[in-house]
């Protein structure tokens, strides 16, 4: 391990590429193996129209999912994100459906509406987890409740329908005949992370934090701002992921988005990111969301009932996480060659 | 020696880079008290490690009651009889005295543990050791002496043939040293063999028959300690002198003070701590484990709250509450744990070297990856640290390469004093000269190094100057040409004693 002399720069080379591809790149063919298996075994799996239901049905969970990576990375998790994205619909739909407002104005407000209630419940999470250094875990379960609670007040428990036409008919939008406008802003939310965690100083320090948030304080740095703001992110991206909730469904509710938290945490660990923090990334947290979706509709394709697929994803999950441990093993032999 | 209990043969281990123990050869009676000596890194753990089954012994071996000894893990040692007490408590902090005690062994019946029988068992332990504390207490709200001998009790519970213990009074007071002796004094008169380590000169004639003292992973002599001076021992424990001063660069060709400290306050009780470092001017600190010098260094860096005191950088007073301050400030920390708290072990050379000053290789945010590049690369061969590339992981680097990375680190953010806490531990002989040069170049380019070691021959190579530390003060002051391996050592010895 400590023997570094008599390395040749090949080595070097090889093991960069090795370590910045492997990672995703075994999660991506999982997800072409199980495309194949599906499209070989299962009916209609292989079919245009079965391809753009899958993209549609993985906008919500992409969305969350992205968001969420930025809090894993730094060691965290949010389990709040499905309550707020329940309380996020509440807030777009009151917005949306308020006569006063032409749509031109009221949806971009709802938007706005949605992005900072989303960041607002992201900030007291973080806030609380920094300032009183108690566990995520704790803090975002009690948002978990706190937000489903203020969603059911606001909406008097009941659903809200009515949403503008013209918010509707881009929810149905199809570009180019392929791609969902659902499915593209999904993408639009990944390229912004993958863009922000790989280029800028703050995605930087949302790894380094993960790696070792001490090192980092004593590099002359205060973790406090970079940890909180992961947290903001993560309500920011429920949010945003509840306008394409919106989008979909064309109702906001105050009962929409549970479980939707372990869905997207399910992305983010199957897409290779370490609960640990510091090691992974969100184009396989996309890879992820791709998995756990292709799974489903395949399986159900199969004729395999709702009873039975959670048995085939939870498996998958914890099969996951253990390959993970293998992988990191086998990545740290060959880079110690 | 007749029927000894315990018998090393040739026993040596090596860590990568580092020899810790070399030939090891040595007898311990039934019954006896034998103390083990040696300062910081002579090998002293690492041979406790090794007969409590923390780590195998690479060469020789080890007989215990007349039975080959192999121990592959803690558990293997307990049960051959021996019991290790570290310096850090294990104990079960939410649960009873009584369940700490018996805990490998709780009465059962039928499965259920057995309260009754658990506390009275407890009971007549903790009177045979004399601590008068109720079974049914919880651990937590006892006092650290008063775990310590609930660990020593614990000796009683499994009949050990053999106790260690690890400095066991580094943290107590003088009434509770005398409760220890009086317990360990019992313990050998029902048979029990003490192996005894301590730093306190003065007290270890009260439980002691014979001393071994190591330096350098060596066995230097075993001898009785009736009749033993201090001082002689001290001279055992002294130890290499170095002889090769070549490279020293003895004159501060630079003026002006780097760093200087008034009347640093760790807290309330602790001592006040004053001193500076000039431009140009390495200042060694030599002092026992626990003796401030970390805990110092850490307070001065704004790691570790401080409660009174002024620091001035560069003969201007700064206010430094957190090491972001100190950072800005154009202080440097480079802690003894170069893993857990110097290095983002799993990211990349370059991103370690980078992360002090990240606004420097950045616009508006974001990260200018080739701007990154080129200075990572610059101070990869300013500082000739072995890399095939500067992409690669700073795990796999050995210990000599990544203290390296955490200098450079320092370098690029353009750190004024360097606060080096134990810089060349666990690295190889080659590396320290390299690390050595390293910290002459940086002084006499205008830079203060306070420079933390426990290895006093390469303070007296390395330093200017010496401060000693014991309990938290300065209680010595040594300039170069009176630099003396004996005079150190006793003063931190000696002082270490008093309190």
């Amino acid at each position: 391990m400590n023997e570094d002399r008599g390395r040749g720069p090949a080595v070097g080379v090889s093991n960069a590429i090795l370590r910045f591809g492997l990672r995703e790149a075994g999660v991506a063919v999982a997800l072409a193996l199980i495309v194949i298996f599906f499209s070989l075994t299962a009916p209609y799996f292989a079919t245009p129209e079965n391809f753009l239901k899958i993209f549609v049905q993985i906008g919500i969970n992409t969305v969350l999912a992205s968001g969420m990576t930025f809090v894993i990375l730094t060691g965290g998790i949010d389990l709040s994100v499905g309550s707020v994205l329940a309380l996020c619909t509440v807030v777009g739909a009151l917005i949306m459906t308020n006569a006063n407002l032409p749509f031109a104005v009221s949806i971009p407000l709802a938007l706005l509406g949605c992005m900072g209630v989303g960041s607002l419940c992201g900030f007291v999470n973080g806030f609380i987890v920094e300032q009183w250094k108690v566990p995520s875990f704790i803090v975002t379960l009690g948002m978990l409740n706190v937000a489903s609670g203020a969603a059911r007040v606001l909406s008097n428990n009941a659903t809200i329908t009515g949403l503008p036409q013209p918010f509707i008919d881009f929810g149905n939008l199809i570009v180019f005949g392929v791609f969902p406008s659902i499915f593209l802003v999904a993408i639009g939310v990944i390229l912004i992370g993958w863009f922000v965690l790989r280029f800028t100083v703050f995605g930087r320090f949302i790894y380094a934090i993960g790696t070792n948030e001490e090192a980092v304080r004593l590099s002359g740095h205060n973790p406090r701002t970079y940890k909180i703001a992961a947290f903001v992110i993560s309500g920011l991206t429920a949010g945003v992921a509840a306008m394409v909730y919106l989008l979909r469904l064309n109702v906001g509710s105050p009962i929409a988005g549970i479980g939707y938290e372990l869905n997207a945490i399910a992305a983010v660990i199957i897409g290779g990111t370490s609960l640990a923090g510091g090691k992974g990334s969100i184009v396989g947290t996309l890879v992820g969301a791709c998995i756990i979706q292709v799974l489903s509709t395949g399986l159900q394709l199969f004729g395999v009932g709702d009873n039975v697929k959670p048995i085939v994803i939870g498996t998958v999950i914890v099969l996951a996480v253990v390959l993970d441990a293998y992988r990191d093993r086998f990545l740290r032999v060959i880079e110690s060659r | 020696m007749d029927n000894p209990i315990l018998t090393l043969t040739g026993v040596g281990k090596r860590f990568p880079g580092v020899v810790a123990l070399r030939g090891i050869s040595l007898e311990v009676g039934r019954g006896e008290g034998h103390v083990l000596l040696g300062e910081n890194g002579a090998g002293k753990s690492t041979l406790i490690n090794l007969l409590g089954g923390v780590y195998a012994a690479d060469d020789g071996a080890i007989t215990f009651d007349g039975k080959p000894y192999r121990p592959r893990t803690p558990t293997d040692a307990f049960r051959a009889g021996i019991r290790v007490v570290h310096q850090e408590l294990s104990m079960l902090m939410q649960m009873t005295v009584a369940e700490n005690l018996m805990f490998e062994r709780l009465p059962q019946r039928r499965g259920v543990v057995d309260y009754r029988e658990t506390n009275r068992r407890a009971a007549q332990l903790l009177e045979e050791v004399g601590l008068d504390v109720r079974p049914t207490t919880q651990v937590a709200r006892l006092g650290v002496a008063q775990m310590q001998l609930i660990e020593i009790a614990k000796t009683l519970v499994f009949e050990s043939k053999l106790l260690i213990l690890d400095e066991p009074t580094a943290t107590l007071t003088a009434k509770e040293v005398d409760r220890l002796f009086a317990i360990l004094r019992r313990l050998k008169a029902r048979g029990v063999t003490i192996v005894y380590i301590s730093h306190r000169l003065q007290e270890i004639g009260e439980i002691g028959d014979r001393v071994t003292v190591l330096r350098d992973g060596q066995l230097v002599a075993t001898r009785d300690l009736a009749g033993l001076t201090t001082a002689e021992i001290v001279r055992m424990m002294v130890g290499r002198t170095v002889t090769d001063e070549r490279a020293f660069h003895a004159d501060v060709a630079v003026s002006g003070e780097a760093l200087r400290v008034v009347g640093l306050k760790r807290n309330a009780l602790a001592p006040e701590v004053s001193f500076s470092v000039g431009k140009g001017e390495i200042v060694g600190v030599a002092g026992l484990v626990g003796s401030g010098r970390t805990e110092t260094a850490r307070a001065i860096f704004g790691a570790d709250p401080k409660v009174a005191g002024e620091i001035h950088v560069d003969g201007a007073r700064v206010a430094i509450e957190s090491p972001r301050d100190a950072v800005q400030s154009g202080l440097c920390l480079m802690t003894e744990d170069r893993k857990g708290q110097g290095l983002l072990l799993g990211m990349s050379c370059a991103q370690n070297i980078t992360i002090t000053d990240l606004a420097k290789i950045s616009r508006n945010g974001l990260l200018d990856r080739a701007g990154e590049r080129a200075a990572a690369t610059r101070l990869v061969a300013d500082l000739r640290i072995k890399t095939p590339s500067i992409d690669q992981i700073v795990r796999n680097f050995s210990g000599g390469n990544q203290q390296k990375v955490v200098i450079a680190k320092w370098l690029f953010r353009g750190s004024k004093v360097l606060l080096c806490d134990e810089p060349t531990r666990g690295i190889d002989v080659g590396a320290r000269e390299e690390i050595y040069e390293l910290l002459w170049t940086l002084a006499a380019e205008g830079r203060g190094v306070l420079f933390i070691s426990s290895d006093l021959p390469e303070l007296m190579a390395v330093c200017h100057r010496i401060l000693v530390f014991a309990n938290g003060r300065i209680v010595g002051e040594v300039g170069r040409a009176e630099f003396d391996q004996h005079r150190i050592l006793s003063m931190a010895y000696e002082e270490h004693g008093r309190e």
